[in-house]
């Protein structure tokens, strides 16, 4: 018999048993829903670990003073610190996979305006800053490479020092005292909420780096540099060149140690993510089982649909059908209840996510792999569950089916 | 003439538990085209044996059997399936049509398995094959909707859409009134007339008078093979009862 023949009888007999077809695909359903909503969950809540570590910063490599030595002799890390403000410069310039730079110089104090006073960290940034760490302005301008050039005293605020120095008015075009150095506020960040290790990311406030660097802090030395790679593929490639390249402005010589040290952020998102992934993997082992007991929910029927249905077997024998074509009837019954089943799933796997991320605190990401690989599934179930039944009915004697009553 | 049906000396054993029955002890038998042939005896006769044997759906301990000049003494499983579904048309006492399936789909059924698909249009010719037994008018309707007489029409139907080169009928009016029984029995003459070859299985004299030639068994032998030369007419029965006409629709 022809395949679509084959298919039209299995429609044909599945949809005449409606109530039962549905109770019968229900596991498969249920199966294939559950694998593809827990396996959503564990990559929801995944991708949103990455996310926040992504919050970092956008393929960031961060460049830290190493220990150094001399004579043998360490002296702890940050005792010499070499980085100085033209090392940026020249990674910016001589480096092809690296796309924005940032020195950080980190200085903190008091500060005095608006309504009271705070005390908080000023980073002295690069016009770069904001593009590493992915940020925007919720208001005003931010420094330009003029402002870093002419070491002006201007400041961008963070959410924090808004709420606490100006809780009413518009901070823009005001005046704050830095350590008693006055600053004019020229734009106010977007609020960023709290870093994945609970760090309060808003409580601060930039600056440019000149004037943080010789108006409030002294001496030369920066304590970091932020590098952004060009993509999150070109990250190795990147960190090379910026290693050769500090080496060289560091006049380092060959086989002799690093005065710094380059740290990426795919290290960290790997070590968090793996954690996540195996809660995936386990979720969605456990939800696999439960197709499997659907799949037994169809061979039990399909048995009980063999048996019912012998002397409808007898007949199609005895006018003519192979055994081979009661077997594939049976077995295309099988495998249609199952996809059917698992297309049902999945639409009621894709509600179900819909649902709990619009309703509830719980981040789903559907997996596309996941969707195709449950249905390959369900089927396979489908042949596999299905085939022993097929099988018992396609070995039926003609004639005793035909006297079964 | 040529024989459709040619057996030698077919003997039929079953093997039941430590006692082995002979349900046939030799039996010698022609049946030639566009005959009418009606196979009588008591149950336990060997009857039924001998029509799963003529049906293929049996093979026989020994003997030849030759169906349309084919021997079939040793075909597997799947040539067999293919022989029930192109020489032979079946009709059952109980009727046995799909349930819930109509008549239509019913009698295209033994057309969807013919895997050479000699008949191009399945629905046209099972719509002639309804139309040949009276039904045009109920080939949508499914089982449960048609009377005793009409399921077995449908039956009948089923069993020559094929074009078989025998019908064979297993007490085929066992479920009937004898009015209807009458009325079906005019179908198969009707259909011997237009040449088909038709064998019928039954223990009711008043049914087998209706054929062309009867054969008695007994005890697995051929007792009795009598031809008729005068068989009775079933549609001029028909014609001088009095029965309620619901059954004719």
């Amino acid at each position: 018999m022809k395949w679509n023949r084959i298919q039209k009888i299995a429609f044909k007999s599945i949809l005449k048993n409606k109530m039962r077809s549905i109770l019968t695909s229900l596991g498969i359903i249920i199966g294939v829903c559950s694998v593809i909503v827990m396996v959503a969950v564990g990559q929801g809540s995944q991708a949103r670990i990455e996310e926040q570590i992504n919050s970092l910063g956008t393929n960031l490599l961060m460049v830290f003073p190493s220990h150094s030595r001399m004579g043998g002799v360490s002296r702890g890390a940050g005792s010499f610190n070499m980085m100085k403000l033209s090392d940026c410069d020249k990674i910016l310039q001589q480096a092809t996979h690296v796309m924005y730079v940032s020195p950080v110089i980190r200085s903190g104090g008091q500060i005095i305006g608006g309504t009271g006073n705070w005390s908080t960290s000023i980073y002295g940034v690069s016009t770069q800053y904001l593009a590493i760490k992915d940020w925007d302005l919720a208001n005003g301008n931010f420094f330009t490479e003029k402002d870093i050039k002419a070491k002006k005293k201007v400041a961008v605020l963070g959410q924090t020092i808004v709420d606490q120095l100006f809780p009413d008015s518009d901070p823009v075009g005001q005046k704050i005292r830095i350590r008693n150095t006055p600053f004019i506020v020229i734009g106010v960040l977007a609020k960023k909420g709290q870093s994945g290790m609970g760090q309060d990311q808003d409580d601060v406030i930039l600056a440019p780096s000149t004037t943080v660097l010789y108006r409030l802090k002294g001496g030369d030395r920066i304590d970091m540099i932020y590098v952004s790679a060009t993509s999150i593929n070109e990250m190795d490639l990147a960190q090379t060149e910026v290693e050769e390249i500090l080496r060289k402005e560091h006049k380092i010589d060959y086989g002799e140690d690093d005065d710094f040290m380059v740290r990426t952020q795919t290290e960290i998102t790997e070590m968090a993510s793996a954690t996540s992934k195996t809660l995936t993997l386990l979720l969605g082992a456990i939800a696999g089982v439960s197709l499997i007991v659907g799949g037994i929910g169809i061979m039990n029927i399909m048995l009980v649909s063999v048996t019912e249905r012998t002397r409808e077997i007898g007949i199609r024998l005895s006018i003519g059908a192979r055994s081979k074509d009661v077997l594939t009837q049976f077995l295309a019954e099988s495998i249609t209840l199952s996809l059917i089943g698992g297309l049902l799933g999945i639409l009621l796997a894709v509600g179900i996510s819909l649902f709990m991320n619009k309703f509830t605190e719980i981040n789903t990401v559907i997996n596309p792999t996941i969707v195709l690989m449950s249905v390959l599934f369900a089927g396979a179930v489908g042949v596999f569950f299905g085939y022993y039944p097929a099988r018992k009915a396609a070995n039926l004697n003609p004639i005793d089916a035909l006297r079964y009553e | 003439m040529k024989p459709v049906i040619e057996m030698k000396n077919i003997v039929k054993n079953y093997q039941v538990g430590t006692v082995v029955v002979h349900a046939l002890r030799g039996i010698d038998l022609k049946i030639f085209e566009g005959e009418f042939v009606a196979i009588m005896g008591a149950s336990g006769s060997g009857k039924s044996t001998l029509m799963n044997l003529i049906g293929c759906l049996d093979t026989a301990s020994s003997g030849d059997y030759l169906l349309d000049d084919l021997n079939v003494n040793s075909l597997t499983k799947d040539e067999y399936a293919d022989i029930r579904n192109q020489k032979i048309g079946f009709v059952f006492q109980g009727f046995n049509l799909l349930p819930r399936t109509t008549a239509l789909e019913n009698v295209e059924l033994p057309l969807l398995y013919d895997r050479h698909e000699r008949i191009k249009n399945p629905r046209q010719q099972a719509i002639k094959a309804l139309e040949s037994v009276r039904l045009a008018d109920r080939i949508h309707h499914v089982p449960n909707q048609l009377s005793g007489g009409q399921q077995q029409r449908v039956a009948v139907a089923r069993a020559l859409v094929n074009n078989p080169a025998i019908i064979l009928a297993d007490e085929p009016t066992g479920n009937l009134d004898s009015r209807t029984s009458i009325d079906v029995m005019s179908v198969f003459q009707k259909l011997n007339d237009q040449g088909k070859t038709i064998i019928l299985v039954t223990h009711e004299p008043d049914i087998a008078r209706f054929a062309k030639r009867t054969i008695k068994l007994q005890d697995g032998k051929i007792t009795e093979d009598r031809e008729i030369t005068v068989p009775k007419k079933a549609s001029e029965v028909l014609a001088t009862m009095q029965g309620d006409e619901d059954e004719m629709e």
